[in-house]
């Protein structure tokens, strides 16, 4: 069956003409834009962010103001980074699941 | 008091958190005095909540960004530009603890102490949230969130947004969305319609921002989306994603519209985490069933060298925060036996008079829904951060005879996630009071904790700056 494109979750509806940006997602490769904010730079092409380390399914940001920590992601390399308040750059190599589930402290 | 011409023996050390419209005012103002004060701001750019900025290389004009705000916000980025080489700026820095009058922050990383006379905390707002069932699946954002998407990214959150709950930006964003051509599929305002009638007296007393409330709405009808009063939402709906939303209407009978986004969002909640540890004693407010720090009219805490301004102390928007802004500048000033412009403060308590009239008048248009938070189903996850359930709360309040939001929270985690409560505090207190059968107030408040917002684990201190 051929594979069916999938939309991004946000829609851009101006600034559109600025230049390209390449990251990769789950080893998948994204093209966003210049200016993009990393939560934008992955929905204007994904449908989520994160998985939830609680099980509950996929998430995909909320506040987008750095208020409620629901967009981090994972990167290849092992940080992770709050995607609403992080400018996308080229190369980045992300994850919305972490390598190693021990790499988010959990307060005690 | 001091003539305009003396200054005291040493210039105080003056710390300024947040570069909104509050932050900047006040900062405008103690250099105006010959203070060369530290802006602190975690945001990359100046200008605050309302008059966010978009990135340096998006090219919209002010009109298209901020409407009929565009003027107001131009004034207060020039304000800052005009201060930018008069004050120490610090973007990108957040201030995430406070004790004995030294301030924490926290730059890319490198920490340092701040030490300081005269601290003041404009650290705005965010939205007051409620679960409802399914409101964790992808899709669905606050309310400023879906604001934020399109000021500062130019993107819409979805294709047909649902905009859901009550406040002023309800209307306010739905607008933006609508204007900014995106097919907005309904706007569901939790009030009924009837206490906007309640409130227009108080609401009169600002006509141009009353009159403003009714073309948002008019437009909205007038474009055939479908506007209603007085909702109970009962379900976001999706299997892993946002297909539609379930509600009841005023009029009777459960209705569904597909859409494929959720803006949702109950007016504001003031950000006042540094107040808090800066031992600021709290007031609990009836009107919005919400703590507050305690301040006198001019923004001047209780404990000395701490002031408060703008949405951050209490919600009552832009304007006021500007006014705010000033007259917490001034009070420090006086305080440091630095002569204010007497005239200045008295207009300023005058307009800050009426702005806390129409305050008011939102207050009664715009109720928080208690009800519906008291009612949220057992199953519905209440805190985001770690999936925890409104069952989980009540088992805590019930089995465990919590007696308080503290000891609820370390009995459940509820509150303990990496949001530190901002989005699940007022539910949860609400779903605590009803399992008691006790009042809000009597619940208490969530106590702000060190740090106010999650460090990257590779902190390293810098010396003190
Ligand atoms: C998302 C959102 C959108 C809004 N949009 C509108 C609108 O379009 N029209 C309207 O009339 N009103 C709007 N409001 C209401 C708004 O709160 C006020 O209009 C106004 O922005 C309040 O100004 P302020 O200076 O008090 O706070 P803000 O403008 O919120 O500024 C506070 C600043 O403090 C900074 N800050 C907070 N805590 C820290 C910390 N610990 N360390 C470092 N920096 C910190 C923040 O980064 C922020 O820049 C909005 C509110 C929100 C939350």
């Amino acid at each position: 069956m051929a594979e069916v494109p999938v939309r991004g979750r946000f829609h851009r509806i101006a600034e559109t003409d600025r230049p390209p940006v390449s990251i990769t997602v789950d080893g998948a490769a994204v093209t966003a834009r210049e200016g993009d904010s990393l939560l934008v730079a992955v929905l204007a092409s994904g449908r989520t962010l994160r998985q939830s380390e609680f099980g509950d399914g996929s998430r995909a940001g909320f506040c987008l103001m750095g208020a409620c920590q629901d967009c981090w992601m994972w990167q290849a390399d092992g940080g992770r980074l709050r995607a609403c308040t992080t400018p996308v750059r080229a190369g980045m190599d992300l994850l919305t699941r972490p390598v190693d589930e021990t790499l988010w402290p959990l307060p005690a | 008091m001091a003539a305009a011409s003396m200054t005291p023996a040493t210039i105080p050390r003056a710390i300024v958190v947040g570069a909104g419209p509050a932050g900047v005012r006040a900062a405008e103002t103690l250099v105006a005095a010959g203070l060369r004060p530290m802006v602190i701001d975690e945001g990359m750019l100046s200008g605050g909540q309302i008059y966010r900025r978009q990135p340096a290389n998006f090219g919209r004009p002010h009109e298209t960004l901020y409407g009929y705000d565009a003027e107001k916000a131009r004034s207060l980025h020039d304000a800052f530009e005009a201060i930018r080489t008069q004050v120490d700026y610090r973007p990108e820095t957040l201030a995430w603890n406070l004790r004995e009058n030294v301030l924490h922050v926290v730059t890319n990383g490198v920490a340092a102490a701040l030490p300081f006379d005269a601290l003041i905390l404009a650290t705005g707002a965010t939205d007051r949230l409620l679960p409802i069932r399914g409101w964790t699946l992808p899709g669905c954002y606050s309310l400023g969130g879906s604001q934020v998407a399109l000021k500062a990214q130019a993107c819409s959150i979805g294709q047909r947004p649902v905009f859901l709950g009550t406040g002023p930006l309800l209307y306010l964003v739905a607008y933006q969305y609508l204007k900014a051509g995106v097919d907005v599929a309904a706007v569901l305002d939790t009030s009924p319609f009837g206490a906007s009638i309640r409130a227009l007296p108080d609401l009169a007393v600002r006509p141009g921002l009353l009159l403003r409330g009714l073309r948002f709405r008019r437009a909205l009808t007038k474009a055939g989306v479908t506007v209603a009063n007085g909702v109970v939402p009962l379900e976001i709906e999706g299997d892993g994603e946002v297909t539609g939303l379930r509600y009841h209407a005023a009029g009777g009978g459960d209705r569904r519209i597909a859409c494929d986004a959720v803006g949702m969002g109950f007016h504001l909640r003031s950000e006042n985490q540094l107040a808090d540890l800066a031992g600021c004693p709290f007031l609990f407010d009836d009107a919005t069933g919400m703590w507050r720090p305690e301040a006198d009219g001019d923004g001047r805490s209780p404990r000395a060298g701490i002031y408060l301004a703008g949405d951050g102390a209490r919600v009552l928007g832009a304007d006021a925060a500007e006014v705010g802004g000033r007259l917490a500048a001034l009070a420090a000033l006086a305080d440091a036996g630095m002569s204010a412009d007497a005239a200045l403060v008295t207009s300023l308590r005058g307009q800050m008079a009426t702005l806390d009239r129409f305050r008011r008048g939102l207050a009664t248009a715009f109720p928080w829904p208690a009800t519906l938070a008291r009612s949220v189903a057992d199953d519905v996850i209440l805190c985001r951060c770690e999936a925890i359930t409104a069952g989980t709360m009540r088992e805590t309040a019930e089995a465990k005879g919590a007696p308080e939001v503290n000891r609820a929270k370390a009995l459940s985690r509820i509150g303990m996630g990496r949001c530190q409560g901002r989005y699940c505090g007022h539910a949860a207190a609400e779903v605590l009071a009803g399992a008691r059968g006790s009042s809000l107030e009597s619940v208490g408040r969530l106590r702000g904790q060190a740090p106010v917002k999650p460090l990257s684990m590779a902190t390293v201190k810098a010396d003190t700056l």
